[in-house]
């Protein structure tokens, strides 16, 4: 039997993941500030290349890694708010945005001169050979970056549904005078999200880098694709966001396996352009919503 | 209760608060009229902390508001009711609501019972609880932003052009809850164009023009006052036209 098209599957729910998580860091950032943050896609890449490097460097072990490259880019995106974006508070979402584009090529300039141009690996979280379903092979790590991408996306909707603070940082979005009004710290909310996201992607880099290696220049194509996943999904929508990345990651799978490889990159851009065509509020968003917001 | 001393603000470059005083006793229901740019505003964001003064002090039960950001006049008990209600329009009723209540956070029983006794007293609110704020009426709207602001359980109430953009009929049903909150002895400061409705429900009101307080009074005194009924409620002189 031909078991090709599972292994496309599973090789498509694995990329799909990553590019969900980067969809995600970037609607934590849109609900609150109505910002696309394009760096998004540099805090995986940095993620990815710190785990290694504090592994490899500083001989941690893998759970200690971990948790340091997530920080490490968590803290980067506390400064990103701090010292960037905030110096420029009284500038238009639009220019916000474009600096965003600037920070991510500092970023990327910063981490050729850090790590030069070649790939990094890094160990699978856990050893073993991969696991058979039907002819198709399932690598273990490939599980993990599923596990984390499913744990991340319950997490956030409930935090965002439930949790005041959630509420409190969607409300920021919605109207920052009248969030200060109410008695939110709206500072402070900006900045959690942009922490947030920032560890968010760093988790996926860290994930991700066993299967597909990690390199200086990755954070611009996926950016870009988790940008198509989070506007096909509906910007702010986190069980959008997730459905989205899956989709696109399997639509890239099954172009990759069934035309060309070549055309692979281009899938997430054609979905990207209709999507803006014929449902710009996306495939999860609510119409009634998109009318009320600004962007 | 609210002291504001001769404050001089600034809007952008414009002096736009050419020291204004004016106070507010504990239980007093007061009206600032004045036509546009007369500064009414501009008075709001400066004892909401959204434009700090130059000069001049303002304080709030003895305690001086200078220096605090609006996230913090909240928790002093001054709650605002915005010009253009500025609900959270993407955001349910009940969030709308919820927010309004986050300086008692950690009393979300609190926030619940407020909740819920506020969807008793406006039913048409309890029944649009899960609707986004944004798609309920100008009406509803007015309604939602009074009941936000009351969810912080404020010492004081500002309202800020609480009948703009709004129909007749829809102004009164208003003007009927304002009338309610004063029964309750609640503490309300009231900034309005609509001179003749705010001036009666006032004890006591003040008038702006050009960034100063030119006239104030008990309210059915200025509402007798040949200026006032001149140049806010269009009687007393003639035209030229008409002579």
């Amino acid at each position: 039997m031909d078991s090709a098209w599972l292994q496309y599957v599973f090789a498509g729910l694995t990329t799909g993941s990553i590019y969900a998580l980067v969809a995600i860091g970037y609607n934590i950032i849109y609900n609150v500030t109505e910002i696309i943050n394009f760096a998004q896609g540099e805090f995986v890449m940095l993620g990815g290349l710190l785990a290694v490097f504090f592994m490899e460097g500083c001989r941690l072990p893998l759970p200690l890694a971990f948790a340091a490259a997530v920080l490490a880019v968590g803290a980067i995106g506390l400064a990103m708010e701090r010292f960037v974006i905030r110096q420029a508070r009284n500038a238009s979402v639009l220019s916000l945005i474009i600096i965003t584009i600037a920070f991510s090529i500092l970023l990327k300039g910063s981490a050729m001169f850090g790590w030069g141009k070649d790939p990094y690996r890094l160990e699978p979280f856990t050893a073993g050979g991969p696991l058979l379903f039907g002819g198709a092979a399932l690598q273990p790590q490939a599980l993990w970056v599923l596990g984390l991408t499913a744990v991340v996306v319950v997490l956030l909707s409930l935090f965002f549904r439930r949790s005041i603070y959630g509420k409190a940082m969607l409300a920021c979005a919605d109207n920052p005078n009248a969030a200060r009004m109410v008695g939110v710290p709206v500072r402070t909310m900006v900045l959690l999200s942009f922490l947030l996201s920032a560890a968010i992607g760093a988790a996926a880099g860290v994930a991700i880098t066993p299967i597909s290696l990690m390199e200086y220049d990755r954070g611009a194509l996926l950016g870009l694709k988790g940008f198509g996943a989070a506007v096909l999904g509906g910007l702010g929508q986190f069980s959008g966001a997730l459905v989205a990345g899956l989709l696109l990651g399997l639509a890239e799978a099954f172009c990759a396996g069934y035309l060309s490889s070549g055309y692979k990159d281009a899938i997430a851009l054609v979905l990207l352009l209709l999507a803006l065509f014929f449902k710009p509020e996306g495939l999860f968003g609510s119409s009634e919503a998109a009318k009320l917001k600004r962007f | 209760m609210l002291n504001v001393k001769s404050v001089h603000t600034y809007y952008g470059n414009i002096h736009a608060l050419k020291g204004v005083s004016l106070h507010v006793r504990a239980g007093e229901i007061v009206s600032l009229i004045g036509a546009n740019g007369a500064g009414k505003t501009t008075l709001v964001q400066s004892i909401c902390g959204f434009n700090r003064p130059r000069k001049g002090a303002i304080e709030f039960r003895g305690e001086d508001l200078s220096g605090r950001g609006a996230e913090q006049i909240v928790q002093q008990g001054i709650a605002l009711v915005p010009e253009g209600r500025q609900i959270f329009a993407t955001l349910s009723v009940e969030n709308n609501l919820e927010m309004g209540g986050f300086i008692h956070r950690r009393r979300p029983d609190r926030i619940h019972r407020d909740m819920d006794r506020l969807f008793e007293r406006f039913p048409i609110l309890g029944q649009r609880r899960r609707q986004l704020a944004g798609t309920l009426s100008g009406g509803e709207q007015q309604m939602l932003a009074i009941s936000r602001a009351l969810m912080s359980r404020p010492q004081l109430l500002i309202l800020d052009e609480p009948s703009m953009g709004l129909a007749p009929l829809v102004i009164r049903d208003i003007f009927r809850i304002i009338g309610e909150l004063r029964q309750e002895g609640r503490t309300i400061l009231l900034i309005e164009q609509n001179a003749r409705a705010a001036l009666r429900i006032a004890d006591r009101g003040y008038v702006m023009e050009t960034g100063k307080v030119v006239l104030q009074g008990e309210g059915s005194m200025l509402l007798r006052h040949r200026q006032v009924q001149r140049a806010y409620l269009g009687k007393g002189s003639k035209e030229i036209w008409e002579a």
